[in-house]
């Protein structure tokens, strides 16, 4: 009989048998019928808009920074991404078919971490390619958001940088917003610096006279988000006090790539930059605290994280040594977005009752 | 000193004890008319002792249990059988049961016989006793008492824990127990020793109920044996196996029991009816139970008669307030919604909890985004979101491999899914196949 009736869910469940209304007695027939449904009868105030609102929150730093040291260009290309991101979504679930769930602010961030990782200058039509390829390469033909393997913003990113390189690796300097003149020069970042004194003059003498005070507090080049470590760090802790992540995956790929860098730099500090120096270029940060630790596509166990950072941090590190870019956080987080169903398989919770208490 | 409790998962759920926690024990007045199901535990059902017309009273036994794991039912009340039939049960199927229509009486069955002198009685004596008056598992489990206390020779008993956690948010009848018959309680634990064999007694209490743990302290003070423990407040903490691993840092091995890691534990309300049975030669035929919910007038911890229609717990607090919407047998996180409000309460009825409408928060379920909150909720540490995913893809074969079994369907993960996925609800799902493929 009237076994469980699940309200909540507009297909039907799996033990549903068919009967939409809860049976009704006799004695009941006048009164509205019961809503039966299956336990628990209580909710967490948890919800995916509250996840992507304090996902986006966390980035506001970030993004001043980036408005601060790029001006109107930065916020040019903020409005772009994040407006046409919305448009794909709802245009492409139109098409499809789907339920419009723009509500629940996920193309927006997608929007939003798009922006972060372009450069400031970038094209308006580059920003456009990448919101499509992101919303609807990266997310909409997977299933929509839980069905994604990679993460929708560095999947653009990652295109993008292959097909335009020139336009991709074209950075503005950053200057203050009260001190911009009419002329935007551009600059390279300090990774790039780094790759090329290692080309040119085999040693790190191109970066020796960079402070790293810059590229921690964000006054330096790069894409429009990732200039500052500071102002990542706080939105990134924030994350971690909301406890929207954990602090397995940021901690465990920075730590890796610390001690990589600590290895190298001690076996050859003129050609390996100090740990330092790797820690706050680049889109180390960023990347640590807001790309890899995209729900969907990491693992669900805090040993599965682990191993996701660490993984991060190996092949980051790699090609920052000795791969043909820069800068290896884009590709070391894809990489691992490829491995994460794996690690999940692998690594399981350590059950209850089996072996030791789990992690 | 550090507050114990178990070390992986978890949730805080809001408590919500305010309704009830305050209200004092309240005997609701006998009822016109009893419902009493043969079936109010885990196992076999009783079979019918008495007929239609009979005259019966209040504690005559009038379903037998058949096999170990079963336990007898009462008369709960004096007056004429008029129906053995299939009723609504809390279950949400019917179920048969004796009827009984008061004669306004209360008179006792005289077969009961009490012993004062309790602890002089054979450890043998105290399980028949317990046996015979009926007493299983009260909260809500209702798994019977004596199977509990028959544990096979090579399992060694060292410790009896009686669980006065109540980590179900909501409901008091426990904490009320623990305030106003500490002396039943323990009286229950001492008898549970003495069958068992064991010199370890231990009352699990959280800290939410300062009171009780200091009525309880006091009163165990002169109880050699026998120490009340405070538990940092997490659900589910209530849970056999978590309270086991909170209290004695013990850990009930996968598919296992209690008694495999040395250890028994009681809800207080069953002690509390131990107590009863061999003190006052009393069978189980009432219990506390707390009525509440922000849809109910005046919300009351009530001692009731087995076998009463839910209709007249909720009439004598007041009735409804506001547009009912779900009327729970139990605690919000694993309490059952009921579909009549003429289903009877039966032993382990630990509580009627009442939503109104606009308490139903209707939230649509979305597809897994794979945060991991469900894995970090999940006190038995198994994957619920990889397992509603497997149950909604039709993949039965993965389920037993990761552990579905061991779910103890406590809602964590459920409460806690910002995706508002119903996965209590798939795993039991996924459960029931892996038991049926077993028997295949």
């Amino acid at each position: 009989m009237a076994e469980e009736k699940k309200e909540t869910t507009s297909k039907p469940a799996p033990n549903e048998k068919g009967n939409k209304a809860p049976v009704k007695k006799k004695e009941e027939a006048a009164a509205e019928p019961l809503v039966l449904s299956s336990s628990p009868h209580i909710a967490s105030g948890e919800s995916i808009p509250l996840l992507m609102h304090n996902v986006i929150l966390a980035l506001v730093p970030g993004l001043l920074v980036g408005l601060y040291f790029f001006g109107f260009d930065a916020l040019r290309v903020l409005l772009i991404t994040t407006v046409t991101a919305i448009g794909f979504e709802v245009l492409l679930q139109r098409i499809m078919h789907r339920t419009v769930t723009v509500g629940d602010l996920s193309a927006a961030l997608t929007g939003i971490l798009l922006a972060m990782n372009l450069p400031a200058g970038a094209p308006w039509w580059l920003c456009v390619v990448g919101s499509g390829v992101a919303i609807i390469i990266g997310k909409q033909l997977y299933g929509g958001l839980g069905y994604n393997l990679f993460n929708p913003a560095l999947v653009a990113r990652v295109v993008l940088l292959i097909s335009w390189p020139v336009q991709m690796t074209t950075w503005p300097k950053a200057q203050p917003f009260f001190q911009r003149g009419v002329d935007t020069v551009t600059g390279a970042t300090p990774l790039g610096r780094m790759k090329e004194s290692i080309l040119l003059h085999h040693d790190l003498s191109g970066i020796a006279h960079l402070s790293l005070i810059d590229p921690f507090l964000g006054h330096v080049g790069g894409s429009l988000g990732e200039i500052s470590a500071l102002a990542l760090i706080i939105g990134g802790l924030y994350l971690i006090a909301k406890r929207v992540i954990t602090w397995h995956i940021p901690f465990s790929f920075l730590g890796t790539v610390l001690v990589i860098a600590a290895l190298f730099h001690g076996i050859d500090p003129n050609r390996y930059a100090p740990p330092q120096f790797h820690l706050v270029t680049g889109g180390l940060i960023l990347g640590a605290f807001f790309m890899a630790t995209d729900l969907v596509t990491s693992p669900v166990t805090h040993r599965g994280m682990l191993v996701f950072g660490v993984g991060c941090g190996l092949i980051t590190m790699t090609i920052r040594f000795w791969g043909g870019y820069p800068e290896g956080v884009s590709f070391a987080i894809l990489l691992m977005n490829a491995a994460t169903p794996l690690i999940d398989r692998w690594v399981k919770p350590g059950t209850f009752g089996t072996r030791g208490n789990g992690n | 000193m550090k507050t114990l409790t178990f070390p992986a998962g978890g949730i805080h759920p809001p408590e919500e004890k305010h309704y009830t926690e305050r209200k004092t024990i309240e005997n609701l007045p006998l009822p016109k008319r009893v419902v009493i199901p043969l079936q109010q535990h885990i196992g076999a059902p009783c079979e019918a002792l008495v007929k239609v017309k009979e005259t019966v009273s209040a504690g005559q036994p009038i379903g037998g249990a058949k096999g170990f794991v079963s336990a007898p039912v009462h008369a709960s009340i004096s007056g004429i059988v008029t129906a053995v039939a299939p009723m609504p049960h809390a279950i949400g199927r019917d179920v048969p049961s004796v009827v009984i229509d008061s004669d306004g009486e209360d008179r006792k069955f005289d077969g009961l016989s009490g012993c004062e002198d309790f602890l002089s009685l054979s450890p043998g004596e105290l399980k028949t006793k317990i046996r015979d008056a009926g007493i299983v598992g009260m909260g809500g489990a209702t798994f019977p008492t004596h199977v509990k206390l028959s544990p096979p020779a090579e399992k060694s008993i060292d410790t009896v824990i009686v669980n006065g956690v109540e980590c179900e948010p909501f409901l008091t009848a426990d904490h009320r127990l623990m305030l106003e018959a500490p002396e039943k309680i323990l009286g229950g634990l001492s008898i549970l020793m003495k069958v068992l064999g064991v010199s370890r007694g231990v009352v699990g209490i959280e800290r939410n109920k300062p009171d009780a743990i200091e009525v309880m302290s006091r009163e165990a003070v002169s109880l050699p044996g026998i120490e009340v423990v405070p538990l940092k407040v997490k659900y589910p903490q209530g849970a056999e196996k978590q309270l086991i691993k909170a209290i004695l840092n013990r850990e009930v091995p996968s598919g296992g029991l209690p008694m495999d890691v040395g250890v028994v534990v009681q809800n207080v309300g069953t002690a509390s009816a131990i107590y009863c049975a061999v003190h006052d030669g009393m069978p189980l035929i009432e219990r506390v139970t707390t009525v509440t919910g922000p849809g109910i007038r005046d919300p009351k911890n009530l001692r009731v008669r087995i076998g009463t229609p839910f209709s007249e717990l909720i009439d004598y607090c007041g009735g409804f307030k506001g547009k009912r919407g779900k009327v729970i047998s139990g605690g919000p996180m694993m309490g059952m919604t009921q579909y009549s409000l003429e289903v009877p309460v039966i032993k382990g009825t630990s509580g009627i909890l009442v939503f109104r409408e606009e308490d139903l928060k209707l939230k649509d379920s979305r597809p897994c985004i794979r945060c991991g909150k469900c894995v970090e909720a999940c006190p038995m540490r198994i994957n619920p979101s990889l397992l509603g995913v497997y149950v909604e893809a039709g993949v039965m074969d993965e389920l037993e491999g990761n552990r579905i079994l061991d779910c103890i369907e406590c809602g964590s993960c459920a409460f806690i899914c910002p995706a508002a996925r119903p996965l209590v609800h798939l795993i039991r799902f996924g459960k029931a196949e892996v038991m049926a493929r077993k028997k295949k």
